[in-house]
């Protein structure tokens, strides 16, 4: 690599083209893809992954290091299945990173997520562990194979705590059932959640009555990424998703009268959710 | 200092939110419009849902923008929905964009959307990313301009802006057509190409629909320029639109001509409040220069 690798990266507003360097298989219908480049992407940032000749989405960045990044992403639908065909060594473009962040702040904090929306949070509880943290990690799935990062935390440090829907795995039942043992067994500084909306609603609700510190990552569809489209933005204030978001804190979640309720599709036609 | 009037509608100030930068919801106009908008214009509205084209549909490149969104709307029925909400709630005069692959569908969208009371309706007659469904834009013939101007004139209860395309030999022409045909004022210009920008390390075309229109910074000479032609040849007031991001890009389209100004990519280069920021410089400029109104220095290129 050239050295010019070494200095701070500008955000990239073009396609990156870069090589997978690695996939790895995370779970089920949950593959890692793994990049050599320095992104200076902060927790619940996004990047949006282009397939040359087929289409470009937003994927939150779940891993990153000096020297790599790496997404963890799910399959759901044409451009996923596209995107779990391509091989170590393919090319994608790369640009972003975009989007607000979580604030890394909390000495004793939970991590919510539902589904897929482990993946960004695997990334903040890596860096929350960096700023000495204690970290508990609520991992909500609907069964066993589709359990994310329980090793990856493990290892670092990180208490998890698993719930599935079937219980195949863990306690039997939904991530904000234990959120609420945790919300009263313990003195929490703050609670970071990202996945369904109703489960964020729920969090969102649980943590403004017991007055902590709450950010949730929500979801919405994006075409261009840095704030010009208006594709993303949502009723009654009119921010920005992919600026002013995708993390907003519970107060501020409270004032998005669609959040729990609908979103848009890529026409801007309201879809129920 | 900065009050305006275009065909009696008045405006704080001259900035106009561009039609396709943050237009897809009522929500969003009104939250540019609490940014300091003069007026605000929605993404072009038509009768069909459309998902517009896969993605990428808009990136930066070294000097401006390049966008193929491909005209994408949730349909009449949502569009007008969105459009009242704008209405209802945005503090500047609501601009209801429309768009249509033919002059009898103009005539028709132009009817539903008057349903919702905008302040202006503007006539979208040049989008360049269309061509392969819809055919050569209506802005690059002058009967075909004329035509579409005049249905929707019909179908309109408040005044008409067209929107022309910079795409042509002879933008005069096309002015004293529409203007003949009854438009009440142009927005000069959609944007400027198509262009096209290459990934040299896939060898491919990065916007999905290889060619997109090119806005920002490096499309305001030629924005000036089709401004300047227009004040020449019409009467009507003009909105000039193109590469404005800064209050002196705005005093320059003023001075060709422009009775307000175009602001879209500006967005992205300055942030939602660069509505606020334009208008600051404007009246730094004035302040500076001893103008105490917009109409001292409108069209003094001319003179």
């Amino acid at each position: 690599m050239s050295e010019c690798s070494c200095t701070e990266s500008k955000k990239l507003e073009k396609p990156l083209v870069l090589k997978i360097e690695k996939i790895v298989d995370e779970a089920k219908d949950f593959k890692t893809f793994i990049f050599r480049h320095r992104l200076n992407a902060k927790p619940g940032q996004f990047v949006m992954l282009w397939i040359p000749r087929v289409d470009e989405k937003p994927f939150s960045v779940t891993y990153q290091d000096k020297e790599r990044f790496a997404l963890t992403i799910f399959k759901v639908g044409p451009f996923t299945q596209k995107l779990f065909e391509m091989k170590e060594g393919d090319k994608v473009g790369i640009r972003g990173p975009y989007g607000n962040h979580f604030k890394l702040e909390g000495k004793n904090v939970v991590l919510v997520g539902g589904g897929c929306g482990t993946a960004p949070l695997g990334f903040l509880a890596d860096e929350m562990k960096k700023i000495k943290a204690d970290v508990n990690f609520i991992v909500g799935a609907k069964s066993k194979p589709y359990l994310l990062y329980l090793h990856r935390m493990k290892k670092s440090g990180v208490k998890t705590f698993v719930t599935t829907d079937d219980g195949s795995f863990g306690v039997k039942g939904f991530t904000t059932e234990l959120l609420k043992t945790f919300i009263e067994k313990n003195r929490l500084d703050k609670v970071f959640a990202c996945g369904p909306e109703v489960m964020l609603k729920h969090v969102v609700e649980m943590c403004l009555k017991a007055g902590i510190p709450c950010e949730v990552s929500m979801e919405r569809y994006m075409k261009c990424g840095f704030g010009v489209c208006g594709q993303c933005c949502v009723d009654n204030s009119g921010v920005r998703v992919c600026k002013e978001g995708p993390v907003f804190s519970a107060k501020k979640i409270k004032k998005i009268a669609e959040f729990g309720k609908y979103k848009r599709s890529a026409s801007g036609k309201k879809v129920k959710l | 200092m900065l009050k305006t009037r275009i065909c009696g509608i008045k405006l704080e100030n001259p900035t106009v939110l561009a039609s396709g930068i943050m237009g897809v919801t009522g929500a969003s106009l009104c939250f540019v419009s609490e940014n300091g908008a003069g007026a605000v214009t929605t993404k072009s509205i038509g009768l069909e849902e459309r998902k517009g084209h896969p993605a990428p549909v808009v990136l930066e490149w070294e000097n401006g923008l390049i966008n193929a969104v491909g005209l994408s709307s949730p349909g009449i029925e949502e569009g007008v929905e969105e459009l009242k909400a704008a209405v209802e709630k945005s503090k500047s005069p609501v601009i209801a964009s429309i768009f249509a692959p033919t002059t009898k569908q103009f005539g028709e969208v132009a009817r539903q959307v008057s349903k919702a009371k905008p302040a202006m309706i503007e006539a979208n007659i040049s989008c360049p990313n269309v061509e392969a469904e819809f055919g050569k834009p209506f802005a690059t013939d002058q009967k075909a301009a004329a035509g579409v101007t005049k249905i929707v004139k019909k179908n309109s209860k408040v005044p008409v802006i067209v929107k022309l395309s910079p795409n042509v030999p002879n933008i005069k022409i096309i002015a004293q057509a529409v203007e003949k045909a009854g438009a009440d004022s142009i927005c000069a210009v959609n944007t400027v190409g198509p262009g096209m920008v290459i990934d040299i390390k896939t060898g491919k075309p990065l916007l999905a629909n290889k060619a997109g229109g090119l806005s920002g910074p490096a499309i305001r000479p030629v924005a000036v320029r089709c401004v300047y032609d227009i004040y020449e040849s019409v009467k009507i007031p003009i909105i000039g639109t193109g590469g404005v991001t800064y209050g002196k890009d705005a005093v320059e389209m003023i001075m060709a001509g422009a009775l307000a100004v175009g602001v879209g990519s500006a967005v992205h280069y300055r942030g939602i409040d660069v509505f606020r920021k334009v208008c600051n410089e404007i009246i730094e400029f004035m302040e500076k220069e001893g103008y105490s109104k917009l109409k001292d220095f409108r069209g003094i290129a001319h003179e």
